[in-house]
Parts: structure tokens; C-alpha cells; sequence
């Protein structure tokens, strides 16, 4: 569903991703692993459409759609969506608000009725449960005053509620306790089906120990220096990222 | 420490008052057209300059004075001034340090003036100041050799008649408000600044002058140009307490920098506060704009206040320059009835343009002091930003500390932010000074100096140690 | 003739028509007239007046009006809905039949002002013009020489109005622009309490200049939550001088809320008397078109620990104009005060203005005292992060500059209020956005 092909970006000058290629189809599972610096959080920034990354060239197409050519909101209307690192606080804008008003553009997008309040109540309250919080949290603004866990949850809520085709996850699992992470864990397994995919960026092995990734790809310098199953992700825990880098220059 | 003791440490007297001495081709109090011609034929200015002062004074005369400040002071009797009188002889100056008042060599010593500096700041005749004199020469030479003009503006007018003729007035102009016009028709002297094309001034401009600036009247005149991709630091004034015959003081400074262009203004402004009750201070109403003309240039005023009886004074930017940038740093102390009302403006006219303002008041005695800003953005101002902060502390519950602070903003992508504080030395504070073993006095200073310390660090580095020391004088009383 | 002038000679006419009034009124009158010929209509070159041009106001000819009446059922869709004692006037008339004050609880009253005076009632002889005289403003004064309607509300000691209080003020659409200066005065004694709402609304064609004054007195303990919103017709000039006196211990919390007017003008001055006394100020202005909203406030310190708060925002579109003053004053010996102020803007087009001046005026050393005042635009990442997440860029917008309000509007207790502003300025909003419905949506949520 979400194709990347020989992508090149560049951050105010400089080239931070040099030909990056990454296909995930329907029901699968990537893990985007790396040492820091190497632009992992680079390509999901430019598959969301933030400001500031310039593609030199290469594609990206999600369902056959050139998603350069796509509005930011258009991007997730389509079900591409992305759980930030840091989440912005947005003082004022209730969790709520955010909610239905995301909702409500995504069913209109696909030419669907606006989503009655009592079925909204419904489904919002059954998704905050299930992410173990308090309903109260509805009515706060969105991340102001949260702690780095409660901001994660709340990203997490939001694909639940959103149901995204493709949720790409930037470093969920950092900052989060481990009752947290299994929080975060079973929320994003729950967002697991047949057509749907997931795309883990990740630094640490630990998340894909409750997320257990098809596909690990391992990000050096711009470019995949190497794709595996589960087992490299393991290999990366005890070897470190050294010798993917040493065998990638070699 | 009790209030009492707070109101002992803070309260000090000026080191050095007023001194009388024989005084010869001085010009009657008036104003009129011919004090104007006088000081025009005395400093042999070509018919030009004489049309413009006229011109000054024409407009000056149709203006009232400004009553908008947090000002009390009374009416000044404009006749009652003389507006020219000759720089004291060299046979009527106390000819060696010996003959100087030792106090005010104390202060010298306290302060950490330069000893070279100090013959002259005491107005020891300049034969006397053997030092000073071939310092002067040394950097003169230094200065020529980089194409830097540094001269008084009187021989500029000379000199250079078509640089002064195209920059003077073009930032203030005569009848920019009631000072500037006075000062536009009898200014007496001041400096003149010009650094060429690409040219970096290869010292700071003035620390080794001091003493030029000195005698240079009470209407002082300083243009600085510096043309594209130069760059000069330029230090007004003197931590030394200033003597000075004269109470009114009208200054106006005038730069201008074009593209890449960068101007430092630092001032040190110390001038006779006046006695407990405040009789016999200086008034200083003074002018001082910066133009940033070209793309990126960049005006810097960092000042430090601790003298005068009366001050209105806000160094301004004119951003016009695409991306050109303004700050303004200060620092003001009043004491005893001194009363100041001193701020910036920082006018946006061109797109990207920048400023920072940072004030810092210290209100003590039965001062009273407000700070008075604006910001304005234009129309075409697109994304400029402004951020000011702006501090007052209060020592004692007999002064007044204020703030007016204007934003004038008439742009959707203008970003402006204005934090103030007003609050007083914290008990708390001290008290943990002082349990850690730091006396009473030294705790003050430590937390004064550290309230200003954003504000030093703009300074340059032999400033901003004088400047320190300045403030711990000032705060210097009997403790217990 | 001089714009003065004519006003004048249209209060000349009115006295004439006048019957017997006590004579300390008709001094009072003459008081007023002389202080507003002597001062005249304020010119910009005036601090107070800096950014507020009057003209358009001193060059109409504005005729008084002369009865109060109105459709019953264009007034019922303007009214506020809320169960409530309600005083209604119509350009300044007083209008019995749109009324409705209910059974007021003992130990309250209401009036309207011309019944106090025909009665020459206690009320009015003391405190009328104690707190703004003539000397205030040439628009006080002007005020004060045409006084004859308004409203009179007097709280007994410990008496609680559980049911706010409504003066409505209801602008008329006609052949002549008419001038109104109603004048209120609330007296609260000690320890008692009550909602006032002040609603200025009308028809959409109107062009009436309203000139308010209101003096506020608040004995010791005595709590007054004093909404002022203020949509009135888009034509319409509005001016208004509130002054409180607040003794020990009182609280008074001002909701100023500016959506309509052309011309708008709000002079808020409290004076903190008594120690323990609180002033909460919290504003709102919404400018669109070539809307001018100039909000002048005073908070003056003048005992030792006297409190005060203000939080004033601004949101201004198209080319509209806002003008905030904010003045804390703080007396010599009033010491351990603390007062904050803080202003925030948004400019939502180019050709918008705000002209902002957080004032401090300090001259005790034991104070707690802070302002800030920002200007800026949306914060572009919260806009990025709401697009993510599928919402269009326009409603993203929306979104925040509700939230912008929002910090105000969250303290407002009374829901009629608050979703009236809230549904105005999401007025911007995208039409296929429900923000009704998220409103809602939210209240569905607290009533769990």
C-alpha cells in the first residue's frame, strides 16, 4: 500500500535521506530501526508533509496516490497517519474537539455522514477505556500540562479512533514506563489487521519485544543497509548498530 | 536585615560636587539669532551649517516643551542659559594630580580606572597628562591607517563638509521633537564616526578618548556612519562621577548603517545627581536614533544610567533594512530624588526585521523611575519579532518604579512579546547570602549585579567591570 | 456651529420639555453641560485618547428617542436565554412591556433610573456621580448632563440574587440616529452577592451612539460577577465608564466582552480601597471589518494587600482596530500587593491593528506585580499537528482561534453567555464544521 522509491531529502542544505526505498503492503508490520542521526524520523516527517524537507527526488505513493501532490489533512484523510515523538501542545483545543473534528474529516473526505454524537460518545469512550484512562482527559486541551506517557497515549487514541490505513509511529515507545509501554503496546496490536499496515520507527529493540514487526529494516546514513525478520531486531539488541554500519560502508 | 539598614546601604552622596572656576569668553544667558551666528562664527562653520542651525531654531521655537513623561521638574528658563562659553585655559586647571581633591581619586582607584585616564578625567591640564597624550597619538595613526575618520564633529564640518552635509539630520531630523531642535541650532560639539566600505575598526572607538569628549558643552553632537560590511564598537561616557557647570544637557546622537553593516553604542552616563534634595542635578534630555538603512545591518545601544537629576532619553532603531536588527540593553539606577523616564523604540518598517529589549530598573531613595518602550510594526513589516523584558527592583518603599510599555502592531505575521517584573530584593534572598557567610553589602551587590547581568554581558569587557563597580559603589553605605 | 455645539442645543431642547426634577438634579445637569463644553470632545493628541478617533460621534447629529417601542418578537430572539430579572430599554428608553423582573427576593432592588429620580429615592441623592464626576471624561460629563434613564440595583447586607440580574439594551434601526446615556448605579452592601448581565444588542441596521456610565459600589465582603457583552449593531458607537469603589474583602469579577459596535470605547476603573479586596478583569474583543474596540482599564491599589488579575485578549480580522490600556497603580504604602495583567493578540489579517500598553504604576516596594502582552498569529505547528490528523487547514484554524477565546471564555459559569461568544467567533468557521455540535458534544460529556 505505502511505496517509497529511491527518496532523496534534503534538511536546510544538507542530504539527510540518499535513495531510501521501502515498500509495506496490506497486514504488515515494519520495524524502521537506526542510530540516531540516520533519518528515521526524516521519512516519516516528509511521508506526513511537514514543512521544511525538501524532496530532491524519488516517490512516495500510498494506494497508488502520489502523496507529494497531497494536502497535509488530504494525507490523513486518506488513512495516512502519523503518532508524533514529541506531540505539540495546542493550549485551548479540547481532546474532544480534536476527535470529532478528525473524525468528521475523514468521513467526509469518503463521502460519509457526519458521525451522530451518541455513536461518537459511544466509540470515544470505549477507546479511552481500553488505553486505560479517564474520561476526563476529553476535556482537557490536547497534551497541555501531559506527562511524555500521557502524551503517547493520547497519540495512540487518536489511531484508535481514527482507524488509519497506515499508522506510522515515531519513537512511541520513548519516555514511557513499561506498564505504559504495554498500554501503548496493546492499543497499536489492536490497530493490527489485514489492510492494514504499521510503520515502527524505533531506536531501542524493547517495543518490538510487545510489537513483534514482519519486516525490520535498519537505516544507516540516508539509506536501508539492511532488512531482516524479528531476529535482526534481536541481533541489533546484543551487537549493537556498529557492524550493519561497517558492512554497509564495506 | 531591617528596612532601615537596606535605606542605610543604599543611600550614598555623589563623591564630587560642583566645582566654580574662572571662566573667560563665555557668551551672556539668551537665545536669540545672534547666539546662534556667535557660536557659528566662533567655530568658523561654513554659511551652510549657520542656514541650518537658523532653520533649528525657527522650528524650535514654534514647539512646546513634551509633557507626556513621568517627569516633575520646573519650567526651564531658556534665556537663562549661557550657550557658549570657551573650554577652561590650561593655566586654570589644577596642573598635577597632587593639586586633585583625593576623594575622587579614591573613586578613580574604586572604579579601577585606567591610571593614565585619571590626570585627565580630573581635568588636570592636558600638558600634565603625559600618558594620555601619546596613547592618543598611537591609536590616531592606527585609526588613519584603516581609513576610520574619528574627529570632533566641529572639524568635521571643516574636513569633511560633504559627509556632514548628507548624514547629519538625516536620522533626527532638527525638528524631530524639542530638544533635538535646540540642540540642532546651538550643539557646541561631539563626534564624528565615519568607517568605510567593509571596514572593521580595528579598536573600540573612544575608550582611549575619554577625555575628548570632555569640555565638549552641554549640547553635544555625535554622528556615526558605517558604510556597507563595516563594523564599530563606539563607548560613550565614563563610570567616573562627571563635573559640570552646566544643569541642562541636550544631546543627540545620530547613526546610520548600511548593508551588513554593525554599530555598537555602549554608554556609562554618571553625571551629578544632585544633592539629598535634589537641587542642583543634571537635566539630561537626550536624542539618540539608530538607522538601519541597509539589509542586515545591525544597531546595538547598551547603556548604563546611574547619574543626572532628570533623564528622558530612548535610544531608538529605525529598521528599515530588510533583516536589519535592533536591541537595547539597559541598565538605570536612581537614587536619592533623582527621577528617570528612559525606554526604546524599536520602529519596524522592513520585512524580517528583529529587536531585543532588555531593561533593568533600580529604584531606590526617593527616586522615581519608569520605563517607557515602543514597538511598532508597519505594514510591510512582514515576520518581524520583537521579545522585551523589562525588570524593575525597589529598594525601599519611598521610590516609584513604572512601566509603559507601547506596542503599536499592524502586521499579521509580527510576532511581539513584552514580559515586566516588578518586585523588591527579597528577605529571603539576602538570608541566604548571608547564611551561606556573604555580608549584608556584598549580598546586595550580588544580587543587583546579578539582576543586571544580562545587560553587562553586553558590554565590552572593560565596561562591564567598571560598570560592576559602578553599581557597588552607588549601592555603597554605612552598614550597621 | 461647533460639534459641541449642537449637542448642547440638543440638550437645551430636552430640558425644555422637561417637568419639575429636584433641584440637585438640575444642577448636577448643568454641571455636566458646562464640563463638556469646557473640555470638549477628546482628540487624539490626548494620551488616553491616542488611538480612538471620536469624530464620526461629535460630527452626528443625534437626536434623542422618544419612545421604546419594539417588536415583541425581535426582541424575544435577541434576549439572552437565561431565567433572569430583566430591566429591557429601548435607545435608552425605558420599556415596561419588554420587561420582566420577576418576584425579586427581599432586600433587592431594581428600578430604572427615571422612577429613582421622579421619587427623589435615597438611593440616588448620595452616591450619583460620586464615583465618575464630570471631570472623567468630556463623554462623562456629556452623560451626565443628559441623565435621566437607566437602572438602579441595591443590595441589602447578606442578601444573595440567586438569578442574575439583565439590563438589556436594545438598539432600534430608524430614520434618525438617536443618542442614549443610560446610567447605572449597583450599590452592594456588606456580604451580599449577585450576577449582573449587561447585554447591548440590536437591530442590524442600526447607527445609535450609546454613552453608559456605571458606578459600582461594593461594601465590605460584598461579591459582584458583572457581565458586560456587548453585541451591539455593527454601526452602532458605544462608550462606557465603569468605575467600582470596593471596600474590605470585596470581590468583583468583570467578564468585558466586545463583539459588535463600529466604535467601541471601555473605560474600566477600579478603585481597591479596603484590604483584602479582589478585581478579576477579563476581557474579550472580536474585531472583523473596520471594527475599532479600544478597552482602557485601571486597577488602583489603594490599601495594603489588595489584589487584582486581568487577562484581556483580542482577536482582530479584516482591517479592524484594537486598542488595549491596561493601568496597575499602586499607592505609596500599599504594600503586598500582588497584580498581574496580561494581554494577548491575535491578528488574523495584514491590514488588522493592535496597539497594546500593559501599564505599571508602582510606588510601594513590597508588590508582586507582572504584565506581559504578546501579539503573534496561530501557533503554525498546532496548525501542522490538526492537519495531520485529517482536519482542513481552515477549520484548524477555526479550532484555534476558538481556543485563543477559549482561555477567557472557560471561566464563564453561565452557558448562555459563553456559547453566544463562543458561536460568534466561531462565526469564522467553515460552515460544513459543526462547531455547534462539538459544543455539544462537550457539554453532553460534563453533564455525566
Amino acid at each position: 500500500m505505502l511505496e517509497v522509491k529511491d527518496l532523496h531529502v534534503t534538511v536546510e542544505g544538507s542530504e539527510i535521506l540518499k535513495g531510501l526505498n521501502l515498500t509495506i503492503g496490506p497486514g504488515e508490520v515494519h520495524a524502521l530501526m537506526g542510530p540516531n542521526g540516520a533519518g528515521k524520523s526524516t521519512l516519516s516527517a516528509v511521508i506526513a508533509g511537514k514543512d521544511g524537507y525538501e524532496v530532491t527526488s524519488g516517490s512516495i505513493t500510498f494506494e497508488g496516490r502520489d502523496v507529494l501532490e497531497m494536502e497535509i489533512e488530504e494525507r490523513a484523510q486518506a488513512g495516512l497517519l502519523l503518532g508524533f515523538q514529541y506531540p505539540v501542545e495546542i493550549p485551548g483545543v479540547k481532546n474532544i474537539y480534536l476527535l470529532k473534528a478528525a473524525l468528521n474529516a475523514q468521513r467526509a473526505a469518503r463521502g460519509e455522514e457526519e458521525i451522530a454524537a451518541p455513536d461518537f460518545m459511544k466509540l470515544v469512550k470505549e477507546k479511552v477505556s481500553f488505553m486505560k484512562m479517564d474520561t476526563s482527559f476529553l476535556q482537557r486541551a490536547v497534551n497541555e500540562g501531559f506527562s511524555g506517557g500521557e502524551k503517547k497515549r493520547n497519540e495512540i487514541l487518536q489511531m484508535l479512533v481514527l482507524q488509519p490505513k497506515l499508522a506510522m509511529l515515531d519513537e512511541i515507545d520513548s519516555g514511557l514506563d513499561i506498564d505504559a509501554m504495554r498500554v501503548v503496546a496493546d492499543g497499536v496490536n489492536s490497530l493490527r489487521g489485514d489492510d492494514k499496515g504499521i510503520l515502527l520507527v524505533t531506536h531501542y529493540q524493547r517495543l518490538l519485544d510487545y510489537i513483534v514487526p514482519d519486516r525490520v529494516h535498519v537505516l544507516v546514513e540516508g539509506r536501508i543497509a539492511k532488512s531482516g525478520d524479528a531476529d535482526l531486531a534481536r541481533e541489533l539488541e546484543s551487537r549493537g548498530y556498529d557492524w550493519v554500519v561497517e558492512d554497509s560502508a564495506a | 536585615m531591617a528596612s532601615q539598614e537596606m535605606e542605610e546601604l543604599v543611600r550614598r552622596e555623589y563623591k564630587e560636587g560642583f566645582v566654580t572656576d574662572i571662566e573667560s569668553d563665555t557668551l551672556p544667558p539668551g537665545l536669540d539669532e545672534d547666539t546662534i551666528a556667535f557660536i557659528s562664527k566662533k567655530k568658523g562653520e561654513p554659511q551652510w551649517m549657520l542656514d541650518w542651525r537658523l532653520q533649528a531654531y525657527q522650528q524650535w521655537l514654534k514647539m512646546t516643551t513634551p509633557s507626556w513623561a513621568h517627569l516633575d521638574y520646573p519650567p526651564i528658563d531658556y534665556q537663562a542659559i549661557s550657550y557658549y562659553s570657551a573650554p577652561k585655559r590650561e593655566e586654570d586647571k589644577p596642573q598635577s594630580l597632587d593639586e586633585v581633591d583625593p576623594k575622587l581619586l579614591e573613586t578613580y582607584e574604586k572604579l579601577g580606572i585606567p591610571l593614565h585616564e585619571r590626570a585627565a578625567l580630573a581635568g588636570v591640564a592636558v600638558d600634565a597628562v603625559f600618558d594620555s597624550v601619546s596613547v592618543t597619538t598611537t591609536f590616531k595613526e592606527k585609526l588613519q591607517e584603516a581609513g576610520v575618520i574619528f574627529c570632533s564633529i566641529s572639524e568635521a564640518i571643516q574636513d569633511y563638509p560633504e559627509l556632514v552635509q548628507q548624514y547629519l539630520g538625516s536620522v533626527v531630523p532638527q525638528g524631530d521633537n524639542y530638544f533635538a531642535a535646540l540642540n540642532s541650532a546651538v550643539f557646541t560639539d561631539g563626534s564624528f564616526v565615519f568607517v568605510p566600505e567593509g571596514v572593521t575598526c580595528p579598536m573600540e572607538l573612544s575608550t582611549y578618548f575619554r577625555i575628548n569628549a570632555a569640555n565638549t558643552g552641554q549640547f553635544e553632537r555625535t554622528l556615526i556612519i558605517c558604510e556597507s560590511q563595516a563594523e564599530v564598537s563606539y563607548l560613550e561616557g565614563c563610570t567616573a562621577p562627571q563635573r559640570d557647570e552646566n544643569q541642562l544637557h541636550a544631546a543627540v546622537v545620530e547613526l546610520v548603517a548600511l548593508d551588513d553593516a554593525k554599530i555598537k553604542y555602549s554608554t556609562v552616563q554618571n553625571w551629578y545627581p544632585g544633592d539629598e534634595d535634589g537641587n542642583g542635578g543634571i537635566y539630561n534630555f537626550v536624542t539618540k536614533r539608530g538607522d538601519c538603512r541597509g539589509e542586515r545591518s545591525h544597531i546595538s545601544w547598551t547603556q548604563v544610567e546611574t547619574g543626572s537629576a532628570i533623564t528622558w532619553k530612548y535610544p531608538s532603531c529605525m529598521l528599515r533594512g530588510k533583516d536589519s536588527v535592533g536591541e537595547f540593553y539597559s541598565v538605570a539606577v536612581t537614587n536619592g530624588r533623582q527621577q528617570a523616564d528612559t525606554g526604546t523604540k524599536m520602529i519596524h518598517i522592513g520585512e524580517g526585521t528583529r529587536s531585543t529589549i532588555v531593561s533593568k530598573g533600580i529604584a531606590a531613595g526617593r527616586s522615581d523611575q519608569s520605563y517607557r518602550g515602543l514597538v511598532k510594526v508597519g505594514p510591510r513589516a512582514k515576520g518581524a519579532r520583537n521579545f522585551t523584558q523589562c525588570d524593575s527592583l525597589l529598594i525601599g518603599d519611598t521610590c516609584g518604579a513604572h512601566t509603559f510599555p507601547y506596542q503599536e502592531i499592524g502586521n499579521s505575521t509580527a510576532k511581539v512579546e513584552h514580559e515586566a517584573t516588578t518586585s523588591k530584593i527579597g528577605e529571603d534572598q539576602l538570608f541566604y547570602c548571608q547564611s551561606r557567610g556573604i555580608g549584608e553589602e556584598d549580598a546586595v551587590n550580588m544580587i543587583v549585579n546579578g539582576f543586571c547581568k544580562d545587560v553587562f554581558q553586553e558590554l565590552p569587557m572593560e565596561f562591564a567591570v567598571e560598570a560592576e563597580a559602578l553599581l557597588n559603589v552607588t549601592l555603597e553605605g554605612a552598614v550597621g | 456651529m461647533s460639534d459641541e455645539q449642537r449637542f448642547l442645543d440638543r440638550l437645551a431642547e430636552r430640558n425644555a420639555q422637561r417637568g419639575n426634577e429636584p433641584t440637585w438634579v438640575a444642577a448636577r445637569r448643568q454641571a455636566g453641560a458646562a464640563r463638556f463644553e469646557a473640555l470638549g470632545f477628546p482628540h487624539r493628541r490626548v494620551e488616553d485618547w491616542k488611538y480612538t478617533n471620536v469624530r464620526d460621534i461629535a460630527r452626528t447629529d443625534f437626536t434623542l428617542a422618544g419612545d421604546a417601542e419594539f417588536s415583541p418578537a425581535t426582541a424575544a430572539a435577541l434576549t439572552l436565554p437565561v431565567d433572569a430579572h430583566r430591566l429591557t430599554f429601548v435607545d435608552g428608553v425605558f420599556a415596561p412591556a419588554l420587561s420582566a423582573l420577576g418576584d425579586l427576593p427581599e432586600g433587592v432592588q431594581v428600578l430604572p433610573l427615571s422612577q429613582a429620580l421622579a421619587d427623589n429615592h435615597e438611593a440616588v441623592g448620595g452616591p450619583l456621580g460620586r464615583l465618575t464626576g464630570v471631570d472623567f471624561s468630556a463623554f462623562a460629563a456629556l452623560n451626565t448632563a443628559f441623565m435621566e434613564e437607566g437602572a438602579v440595583v441595591r443590595l441589602a447586607p447578606r442578601t444573595v440574587v440567586d438569578k442574575p440580574i439583565v439590563l438589556q439594551f436594545l438598539s432600534r434601526s430608524g430614520e434618525h440616529q438617536v443618542m442614549s446615556h443610560p446610567r447605572i448605579l449597583v450599590e452592594a452592601a456588606s456580604s451580599s452577592q449577585a450576577t449582573l448581565i449587561e447585554h447591548h444588542v440590536g437591530e442590524a441596521e442600526a447607527a445609535n451612539f450609546t454613552n453608559l456610565v456605571e458606578e459600582v459600589i461594593l461594601d465590605r465582603g460584598a461579591i459582584l460577577t458583572h457581565y458586560k457583552l456587548q453585541e451591539a449593531p455593527i454601526k452602532d458607537s458605544h462608550i462606557a465608564s465603569i468605575h467600582v469603589e470596593q471596600a474590605r474583602d470585596s470581590r468583583y469579577l468583570s467578564f468585558n466582552l466586545n463583539l459588535g459596535g463600529g466604535l467601541v470605547r471601555n473605560d474600566l476603573v477600579t478603585e481597591l480601597n479596603g484590604e483584602g479586596a479582589e478585581a478579576v478583569f477579563n476581557g474579550l474583543f472580536y474585531g472583523q471589518g473596520r471594527q475599532h474596540v479600544d478597552n482602557h482599564t485601571w486597577a488602583n491599589h489603594n490599601a495594603p494587600r489588595t489584589f487584582s488579575h486581568e487577562n484581556y485578549k483580542g482577536i482582530l480580522d479584516d482591517r479592524a482596530h484594537g486598542v488595549f490600556n491596561g493601568k496597575v497603580v499602586v499607592k505609596r504604602d500599599s504594600q503586598q500587593i500582588e497584580a498581574d495583567q496580561s494581554n494577548a493578540n491575535l491578528l488574523l489579517s495584514d491590514r488588522a491593528e493592535i496597539d497594546t500598553k500593559p501599564e505599571l504604576e508602582i510606588y510601594a516596594d513590597d508588590v508582586k506585580c507582572a504584565h506581559g502582552a504578546t501579539t503573534g498569529q496561530l501557533d503554525e505547528e498546532a496548525v501542522f499537528a490538526l492537519r495531520t490528523r485529517g482536519i482542513d487547514e481552515q477549520t484548524a484554524r477555526g479550532l484555534l482561534t476558538l481556543a485563543f477565546a477559549g482561555e477567557v471564555m472557560d471561566l464563564v459559569d453561565l452557558d448562555a453567555v459563553s456559547e453566544r461568544v463562543e458561536l460568534a467567533v466561531a462565526g469564522k468557521l467553515p460552515e460544513r464544521f459543526n462547531l455547534a455540535g462539538l459544543v455539544e458534544t462537550a457539554s453532553a460529556l460534563n453533564e455525566e
